[in-house]
C-alpha cells in the first residue's frame, strides 16, 4: 500500500475524532446518559470548535494575532437570524432555512472581513490587534442600536428604536431589539447539523493549508520580507486567510444564534474573543487537533468546575495560568522531547525486530 | 461645549496614567500586560476598603492603594510572568488574561458583584467661571497626569536606573553584558506601573463613584487603545493619545449618540492607524534583511 503523507494521516485523524466525537454523545443522548446540562453544551462545543479552528487559520496558519474573532461571530449570529426569521414563511424546511442561515451568515462575515482586511493589511503585529479588537467593539456597539423587523412589506432597519420600524401591526415581528438582541428566534439547529460544520471547517482549513495557497501564506509568516522577494502576492494571500476565517467565523455564529431563542449582542464581546484565543494557544498554535481539543476540553470545564460553585472561575483562571507556565517550563518542555524520542525509539526496535524475524 | 471639553480632558488624562503603565510595560517586556485594567480596580477597592472600613484619611488610604498595587504588580510579574520570559508573546498574553481573570474573580469573591459608591477622595470645591463649572476632581486628574508624564520623561532620561530601562527596552542581552540588573529593571517597571494604576484607580472613581470588579476592564481596553493611538512606548504619546481619546468619547456622547460612544472612539482609531501605522508619536521601525 503507498503509504500516506504525514499531514493527510493528520487530516483524517481530525475527522476521526469529530465523527467519533459525534457517534459517543449521540449515542448517549439516545440512550439518556447524558445530563442536561451536558447535552445543551454539545451545539456550542461544536461552535466553539468551528471558532477555534478559523481562528488558527489566522493566528497560527497566517501568524497574525486577531482579537476580534467574536465580532465575525456576531456579523454571522444576527444576519442568520434574521434571514432565518424572514423566511420562516417561504421556507417551510428547517434544516434548509437553516442551510440557508448559515451561508448568509458566512457571506456576510466574510464581507466584513474583506473591510477589515484591508487596514489590517497595512499593519503588523500588535496594532493590528488592536485594529482586530476595536473591529469587535465597534460591531457589538452598532448592534446594540440595530433594530430589523419584518412584516408583509419587507424587511425594516432602524438604528432609533422599535417604534421607528413601522411595522404593520397584524403581520410584523421585531427579529432584532436593539440591546435585547435578536428575539423570538425558531431553534433550528441540531447536533447533526453542527457535526457537518466542523467537519466542512475541517475539509475547508486542512485542504487549504495543504495546497499552494497555504504553503505562501506559512511563507509569509515565517519571512515576509523573503516572501515578497520570490514574488508571492503579501497582500491576496493575508486577506484569504483572514477572510476565510471571518466566514467561518460567520457561519459557526449563525448556527450558535440559531440554538437559542434570544441572543444578545454583549454575548460578543471582547471577553469571547478572548475566550477562543485561549481555546487556539492552549491547544497549539497551528496544530489543527489541539484546538478542537481544548475548544472541546474548555467548553466544558466550567460545568465541570460546577463542584467548586463560587470558586469555578477562579479555578479556570488558576488552571488557565498553570498550563501556560507548565507548557512553557522549560524544564517540562525537555522532559516531554525525551519522552517523545523514547518512544519513537522503541516503536523502531520493535519495527526493526519485526524485519530481521 | 467648553465644559464638555473639560469633562474630555479630565477622563482623558485618567486614560493617560492608566496608558503610561501600558506603555512602559510593553516598552521593556514587549508584552500586553491584560491585567493591568484589573489592578486599577484593585486599587479602587484598596482605597475604598481603607477608608470606609478603616476609617483612614484619604490621603492615607491613596498611598495604602498604591502601596499595595505596586507589590501587587511585583507580585505577578515574578509569579506568573518572568517564567515565560523566553516563551513567544501569545503565551504571555494568554498568561496576563489568566491573571486578569484571576484577579476579578478574586475581587468577586471577596466584594461581591455589588457596586460600592466610591467617595470623591478628591474635592476641593468647585471652580466657577462664569457659567463654566470645573470640579477639582478634573484639575487634579489633569495636574496628576502632566506631573506623571514629565516625572517619568524625566526619570527615563536622566536618572541612571531610568536608562537602564532604556537600555533593557531596546536590547536585553547587550543590557546584560553592560550590568545592568535586568530582571530587577524588569520588575521595577512594572512597580512603576502598578502604582500609576492605583492612582488611576482612585482618581477613576472618584469622578465616576460605581465601583465593582469589572470596573477596570473597559478603562483598560481604551487605555490600551490610546496608548497605541499615542504610539505604543512612547511617554507623551500615551499622555495625548488618552487625552484625545478622552476628549472624542465625551464629545460624542454629547453631540452624536451614547450608545456609540465606543463605536466612534474606536472607529477614529482605525482612521489614525491606517494612515499612520505606527501611532501619533510612535517611532517607525525599518526594517531589515
Amino acid at each position: 500500500m503507498k503509504k500516506m503523507k504525514k499531514h493527510t494521516k493528520n487530516s483524517f485523524l481530525n475527522y476521526g475524532i469529530i465523527i467519533l466525537f459525534f457517534i459517543i454523545f449521540q449515542t448517549l443522548v439516545s440512550t439518556k446518559h447524558i445530563s442536561n446540562s451536558l447535552q445543551g453544551q454539545l451545539i456550542p462545543i461544536c461552535v466553539y470548535i468551528v471558532m477555534a479552528l478559523s481562528l488558527n487559520l489566522v493566528v497560527g496558519i497566517s501568524g497574525e494575532l486577531s482579537l476580534g474573532h467574536a465580532g465575525f461571530m456576531s456579523v454571522g449570529a444576527f444576519s442568520g437570524v434574521i434571514v432565518s426569521t424572514a423566511l420562516k414563511h417561504s421556507v417551510e424546511n428547517g434544516a434548509l432555512r437553516l442551510l440557508i442561515a448559515v451561508i448568509v451568515g458566512a457571506i456576510i462575515a466574510s464581507v466584513a472581513g474583506v473591510i477589515i482586511g484591508i487596514p489590517v493589511l497595512r499593519l503588523r503585529g500588535d496594532y493590528l490587534a488592536i485594529v482586530t479588537l476595536a473591529f469587535g467593539e465597534i460591531i457589538k456597539n452598532f448592534l446594540n442600536v440595530l433594530y430589523v423587523g419584518v412584516d408583509a412589506n419587507g424587511i425594516h432597519f432602524s438604528l432609533k428604536d422599535e417604534a421607528s420600524l413601522g411595522l404593520d401591526m397584524a403581520t410584523g415581528t421585531t427579529i432584532v431589539n436593539g440591546p435585547m438582541g435578536a428575539v423570538g428566534i425558531t431553534k433550528i439547529s441540531s447536533f447533526f447539523s453542527a457535526i457537518l460544520l466542523v467537519l466542512v471547517t475541517l475539509f475547508i482549513i486542512q485542504n487549504m493549508v495543504y495546497s499552494r495557497t497555504g504553503r505562501a501564506i506559512k511563507a509569509i509568516r515565517d519571512n515576509r520580507i523573503a516572501a515578497e522577494a520570490c514574488g508571492l502576492n503579501v497582500t491576496k494571500y493575508k486577506l484569504v486567510a483572514f477572510v476565510v476565517s471571518a466566514a467561518l467565523a460567520g457561519s459557526a455564529g449563525a448556527l450558535y444564534a440559531l440554538n437559542y431563542s434570544t441572543v444578545v449582542p454583549k454575548k460578543f464581546d471582547f471577553n469571547t474573543s478572548i475566550l477562543i484565543l485561549v481555546f487556539v494557544v492552549l491547544g497549539g498554535i497551528g496544530n489543527l487537533t489541539g484546538s478542537i481539543i481544548a475548544a472541546a476540553l474548555l467548553t466544558v470545564l466550567p460545568e465541570l468546575l460546577r463542584a467548586f460553585s463560587d470558586y469555578r472561575m477562579l479555578v479556570y483562571a488558576i488552571v488557565l495560568i498553570l498550563v501556560m507556565l507548565i507548557t512553557n517550563n522549560e524544564k517540562a518542555r525537555i522532559f516531554t522531547t525525551e519522552l517523545k524520542y523514547r518512544l519513537k525509539f522503541k516503536k523502531k526496535q520493535i519495527g526493526n525486530k519485526e524485519v530481521s524475524e | 461645549m467648553l465644559s464638555y471639553l473639560i469633562n474630555g480632558i479630565s477622563l482623558g488624562s485618567v486614560y493617560a496614567i492608566i496608558a503610561l503603565g501600558y506603555t512602559m510595560v510593553y516598552g521593556i517586556a514587549k508584552m500586553l500586560n491584560f491585567a493591568h485594567g484589573d489592578v486599577i480596580m484593585v486599587g479602587g477597592y484598596m482605597a475604598y476598603i481603607t477608608s470606609s472600613y478603616l476609617g483612614l484619611p484619604y490621603g492615607v488610604a491613596i498611598l495604602i492603594s498604591i502601596a499595595v498595587c505596586t507589590l501587587l504588580g511585583i507580585f505577578i510579574e515574578k509569579l506568573a510572568y518572568k517564567p515565560l520570559r523566553s516563551a513567544t508573546s501569545l503565551a504571555v498574553l494568554i498568561t496576563a488574561i489568566g491573571v486578569s481573570y484571576f484577579l476579578q474573580n478574586a475581587a468577586l469573591l471577596i466584594w461581591s458583584s455589588n457596586p460600592k459608591s466610591f467617595p470623591n477622595m478628591v474635592n476641593f470645591g468647585t471652580l466657577e467661571f462664569g457659567n463654566i463649572r470645573i470640579t477639582s476632581a478634573s484639575i487634579i486628574t489633569f495636574l496628576s497626569c502632566v506631573v506623571i508624564m514629565v516625572a517619568l520623561t524625566l526619570f527615563t532620561n536622566k536618572t541612571k536606573v531610568g536608562k537602564a530601562m532604556k537600555a533593557v527596552s531596546e536590547d536585553k542581552g547587550a543590557a546584560q553584558l553592560m550590568g545592568i540588573n535586568v530582571n530587577a529593571t524588569i520588575s521595577l517597571t512594572f512597580a512603576i506601573g502598578s502604582g500609576l494604576a492605583a492612582i488611576a484607580g482612585v482618581l477613576l472613581c472618584s469622578s465616576y463613584p460605581n465601583l465593582t470588579p469589572t470596573t477596570g476592564s473597559m478603562p483598560g481596553i481604551k487605555a490600551f487603545t490610546a496608548a497605541v493611538f499615542g504610539g505604543i512606548g512612547s511617554i507623551p504619546g500615551a499622555m495625548l493619545g488618552g487625552i484625545i481619546l478622552g476628549i472624542i468619547e465625551i464629545l460624542s456622547k454629547a453631540y452624536i449618540s451614547t450608545e456609540l460612544s465606543d463605536a466612534i472612539v474606536f472607529a477614529v482609531l482605525i482612521v489614525i492607524l491606517i494612515v499612520k501605522p505606527t501611532g501619533l508619536l510612535g517611532k517607525k521601525v525599518t526594517e531589515k534583511v
